[in-house]
C-alpha cells in the first residue's frame, strides 16, 4: 500500500509543476498567442511601418468603397472605439459584408492605412435558421451579427 | 478489493463481450438518425447556409478527441499508479481512436475553414493546439511501440500521456484565453448554448454516436490486445520449458 501512495504523491506534484510550468510559459507568451491585434491595441502601440501585423474587428457599417478597377476594396476595421482604414485587392470570402468580423493581413504604410493582402472572415458562435432570426428581427429581440468583436 | 476482481482481464473478456454488440447497434442507429438530421432534416444556418452542416461531423470529432485522450490519460494514471494491467492496455486502445477523430477534426474544420474563414488552415491557438494533440496521439503509439519489452514501452507511452494532458485544457479554452480565427464555444456555455435546438439535437445525438462507436471499438481493441499477451505469454513459457 505504501509504494502505491507514494507513485500516487510523486505523480501529483509532478502534475502541479508541470501546470504551474504550462502556465508561466503561456503567460510569458501571451503577446505571440494572439492571432491579432485590435484597433485599439494598434493605436496605444505605434507600429513600425511596413511591418506585417493582422488586425481583427468589425467591418464599420457603411464604410465598405469598391475601387474603379472592381477588385479593389476599401474599407474601415472598427473595435467600436478605435478604427483603421483598409485596403484590399483580391476576391473576398463569401461572408464579407458590413458588420461582420474580419482579420486582415498586411502592412500599415505612412498614411495610416493598413494595406492588406489577405483578408478573412470570423463568424460567431450563433447557430440558427434563417426563419429565426428573421423572427427574433421583427421582434426587436436581435442583437446584431457580432456582439463581441 | 472487488475493483482488482473487475480489472482482471479474464473478466473483462467476458462482460465486455456482453456490452461489445448493444454499444456497435446503438452506434450504427444513433449515427444513421444524426447524419440524416443533420444533413438532410435540420435548417440551414442564416448565415452559412448549408455550409454548418460540416459541423454535425466535426464538432463531435473534436469533442471525441478530447474525450479520448482524457481517458488515456486517466487510464496511464491508473497503470502507473496502481499497476493495472488492463489500464494501460485500454490506453493503448484509445490513442489509435483518438488520433483518427483528431485528423478527422482537422480535415473537416479544413473544409469548413476555406469557404466561410476564406483559408483552409491558420496558425491561431486552437488550430495549433490540435495539431499538437494529433501530435501527442502519434508520439505516443510511437512510444508504446518502440521497446522489445512492451512494458517499457507501455510505461514510457504512459508517461508522455500524463505530461501532453496539459495540452487539453490548452485546446479546451485557447478560444477563451486568447483572439482565435476560431470562434468560441457554442454548446457548453454558462449562459446556455448559443445554437438553436433545431441543429442542437442532431449534434448532440451524432455525439452520442461517436461515443458509442467509440466504446465498441476500444472493447475490440482492448480484446485483441489481451489475447496478444496471453500468447506472449504462452510463447515465453515454451520457449523456456
Amino acid at each position: 500500500m505504501k509504494r502505491k501512495h507514494r507513485r500516487l504523491g510523486f505523480l501529483m506534484v509532478g502534475a502541479v509543476l508541470l501546470a504551474g510550468a504550462a502556465a508561466l510559459v503561456l503567460s510569458a507568451f501571451e503577446e505571440n498567442l494572439l492571432f491579432f491585434f485590435t484597433p485599439t491595441q494598434l493605436a496605444a502601440e505605434s507600429q513600425p511601418e511596413g511591418r506585417r501585423l493582422r488586425l481583427g474587428g468589425l467591418v464599420e457599417e457603411g464604410s465598405v468603397v469598391k475601387q474603379t478597377d472592381g477588385l479593389t476594396v476599401t474599407f474601415v476595421v472598427t473595435d467600436l472605439t478605435e478604427t483603421v482604414p483598409v485596403t484590399y485587392t483580391g476576391v473576398l470570402p463569401d461572408l464579407f459584408r458590413e458588420g461582420q468580423g474580419v482579420v486582415v493581413e498586411g502592412a500599415l504604410g505612412a498614411d495610416g492605412m493598413l494595406r492588406a493582402s489577405e483578408v478573412l472572415a470570423k463568424h460567431d458562435e450563433t447557430y440558427m435558421p434563417k426563419e429565426v432570426k428573421e423572427a427574433l428581427e421583427a421582434s426587436g429581440e436581435w442583437r446584431g451579427e457580432e456582439a463581441t468583436p | 478489493m472487488s475493483w482488482h476482481l473487475l480489472a482482471s482481464p479474464a473478466r473483462f473478456m467476458r462482460y465486455s463481450e456482453r456490452i461489445r454488440p448493444w454499444a456497435s447497434a446503438l452506434a450504427l442507429g444513433a449515427i444513421a438518425i444524426g447524419l440524416y438530421q443533420g444533413l438532410f432534416a435540420s435548417p440551414a444556418d442564416y448565415q452559412q447556409g448549408d455550409t454548418v452542416r460540416i459541423m454535425y461531423v466535426h464538432v463531435p470529432s473534436a469533442w471525441m478527441a478530447l474525450f479520448c485522450y482524457t481517458a488515456m490519460a486517466v487510464s496511464s494514471a491508473g497503470y502507473l499508479v496502481w499497476k493495472q494491467p488492463l489500464a494501460e492496455i485500454a490506453a493503448r486502445a484509445t490513442a489509435p481512436i483518438g488520433a483518427c477523430f483528431t485528423a478527422l477534426a482537422l480535415a473537416t474544420g479544413s473544409l469548413w475553414g476555406k469557404p466561410m474563414w476564406g483559408t483552409w488552415w491558420v496558425w491561431d491557438a486552437r488550430l495549433t493546439s490540435v495539431l499538437v494533440l494529433l501530435f501527442l496521439y502519434l508520439g505516443y503509439m510511437a512510444l508504446a511501440d518502440a521497446f522489445d519489452d512492451p512494458v517499457k514501452g507501455g510505461k514510457a507511452a504512459s508517461i508522455l500521456a500524463l505530461v501532453g494532458f496539459v495540452n487539453v485544457p490548452i485546446v479546451k479554452f485557447s478560444v477563451d484565453w486568447w483572439n482565435t480565427l476560431h470562434q468560441p464555444v457554442s454548446v457548453a456555455r454558462m449562459d446556455g448554448p448559443t445554437i438553436d435546438p433545431a441543429m442542437l439535437a442532431p449534434l448532440l445525438i451524432m455525439a452520442a454516436g461517436f461515443t458509442l462507436y467509440y466504446v465498441a471499438l476500444v472493447i475490440v481493441r482492448m480484446q485483441a490486445l489481451v489475447l496478444e499477451r496471453r500468447v506472449r505469454a504462452l510463447q515465453q513459457v515454451a520457449a523456456g520449458a
